[in-house]
């Protein structure tokens, strides 16, 4: 036989190679292994030093079995093995994020509506989350300012600057809207986050539904949105799109302090850090500025930022009058 | 011509050594104490590598730099090589790639503290390993674990298993085959599902 594994072309490299060494090691095991299979094995195994490990990883597991002698005698029975996996991470994000949840929920102040609308506002690198007397629960980001108001059935809040992430707990004689300029956001039952940008409004739907509209326009042009929904509306124009709510959830990375980044330039990352810390990230390059990076990241850290990206990318970072500068 | 497997001389296994090449130290050294770090190197790697098709090349390549050292001399202490060793496999990639992970940094300065601790005692070891094969043969398919325990316990050929089990010989030639490739996975790797050729 040639050692050849079927599907190929499917198969990362690294799997074919070990499905390889495993065909030889049960030929090499097997009672008709002749001189002539050993010049070929040797002559597979010294082709690269991949081959050997795989080989030799197999041959290593191989010897471990010889155990299974001693498994195949009752009474000796092991308990059953609980597997380890490799899922850790994922798993391991949600418990952190309802953990960071929770303690975000503690640390909410329930706060009474008032029938004129009341502002709340939060510093550069603050986070503030807000229960309304309805249980409908605000997130504001950093440097964020929105209004409330709930008098009689009407809900509504306008966000006059930042993002916010918005719980709503739905009430359909009681419709809550989220203003932005000129464009409104209507609940549906539903978890979402607004962001209002100096050029424009970003809306993304994390669960239920909701209604996006123009205020303004005499056409009554508007969107019904669904989980991954995206909006990015100008003062004229807005677009929907999709994406993977796993996406959208990285994006609300924020809500517990963290920015996940991916295949995000260098200068849209320091962009995204800025809006968090007093201390400003500034690029000088133009080449640095279109290096990719992924990550979690601290939002509040600048320094670890810089530190990262001088160990891994070997850009020049040096603080300058308050300023983090990165260089060539 | 036979030779059996049952002789277990690390630094001289029969599987491995041959008149062209002499299983040596380094590869004795390998098999001891490099691949036991595998579920703790493949873990890293996940968390650390945002393609999770690529991991099982990454390991492999990580294998072959590492021995590839190791020929040259044994590096010790192990551990920390491996790590560092993957580190900058990953940071190679990275550069190539021009996309950096910020965990494979973070993490590596968070291995750097525990890379040290002194190892967990011998018998512990021995009843975990034990419990690792017994895991990894209950989750064998049925077909690949009746011919892999036909053959380690019961020693038969090719042809009496192929009787014994009345499938044909190149059945019984795949279903071992494929029973190794899962079982070093389970023995070593991190992950529960099942490898293998179909």
């Amino acid at each position: 036989m040639s050692g050849k594994a079927q599907n190929s072309q499917n198969m990362p490299a690294a799997r074919e190679v070990r499905a390889h060494a495993a065909q030889w090691l049960e030929r090499r095991v097997s009672e008709d292994w002749s001189q002539r299979d050993q010049a070929d094995l040797d002559a597979w195994l010294s082709e690269s030093a991949t081959h050997k490990v795989a080989y030799m990883r197999v041959c290593a597991a191989w010897n471990k079995a010889d155990r299974i002698v001693v498994l195949q005698k009752p009474p000796f029975r092991p308990a059953p093995f609980s597997p380890h996996r490799g899922v850790l991470s994922a798993s391991f994000r949600v418990a952190a994020a309802l953990i960071v949840f929770s303690a975000i929920a503690m640390g909410a102040v329930k706060y009474l509506s008032k029938p004129d609308g009341t502002t709340y506002a939060t510093a550069i690198g603050g986070q503030k989350t807000i229960t309304l007397t309805d249980g409908t629960r605000i997130e504001l980001n950093t440097d964020t300012s929105l209004r409330v108001a709930l008098k009689g059935n009407q809900r509504r809040v306008v966000l006059d600057r930042g993002e916010a992430f918005f719980k709503v707990t739905h009430d359909a004689a009681r419709p809550f809207t989220v203003t932005v300029g000129n464009h409104r956001v209507t609940d549906l039952g539903t978890e979402f986050v607004v962001r209002r940008n100096p050029d424009g409004v970003k809306v993304a739907l994390v669960e239920g539904r909701a209604q996006f509209e123009r205020t303004d326009a005499a056409a009554s042009k508007f969107a019904v949105l669904t989980p991954g929904d995206i909006v990015v509306a100008t003062a004229d124009a807005f677009t929907v799109t999709r994406k993977p709510v796993r996406e959208l959830n990285e994006a609300l990375a924020w809500r517990h302090g963290a920015l996940i980044f991916f295949h995000t330039s260098l200068a849209q990352a320091a962009e995204e850090l800025n809006r968090y810390n007093a201390q400003k990230i500034v690029i000088t390059d133009a080449d640095a500025a279109q290096l990719k990076i992924n990550g979690t990241f601290p939002a509040n850290d600048v320094r670890l930022f810089g530190r990262v990206a001088h160990v891994v990318l070997g850009v020049n970072v040096e603080n300058k009058d308050g300023e983090v500068v990165i260089s060539r | 011509m036979v030779e059996t497997s049952d002789t277990r001389r690390p630094g001289a296994d029969p599987l491995l050594s041959s008149a062209a090449m002499n299983a040596s130290d380094a590869e004795a050294w390998f098999i001891r104490e490099v691949l036991p770090l595998e579920a703790a190197l493949m873990q890293f790697l996940r968390r650390s590598w945002r393609n999770q098709n690529d991991i099982d090349d990454l390991c492999q390549d990580i294998y072959a730099r590492v021995f590839e050292a190791a020929n040259e001399r044994i590096p010790q202490p192990t551990k920390p090589f491996v790590f560092a060793t993957a580190r900058n496999l990953l940071i190679d990639r990275a550069r190539r790639d021009r996309i950096v992970s910020f965990e494979a940094v973070a993490d590596l300065d968070a291995l750097g503290v525990a890379i040290d601790e002194p190892g967990p005692d011998r018998t512990i070891i021995a009843r975990d390993d034990l419990r690792r094969l017994q895991g990894a043969l209950d989750r064998l398919p049925k077909p690949y674990r009746d011919a892999l325990l036909l053959k380690k316990v019961e020693g038969l050929s090719r042809k009496e298993i192929a009787q014994r089990l009345g499938v044909d010989e190149d059945t019984v030639k795949h279903n071992i085959a494929n029973a190794m490739y899962a079982l070093a996975d389970f023995i070593y790797g991190d992950r529960a599902d099942i490898g293998g050729t179909p």
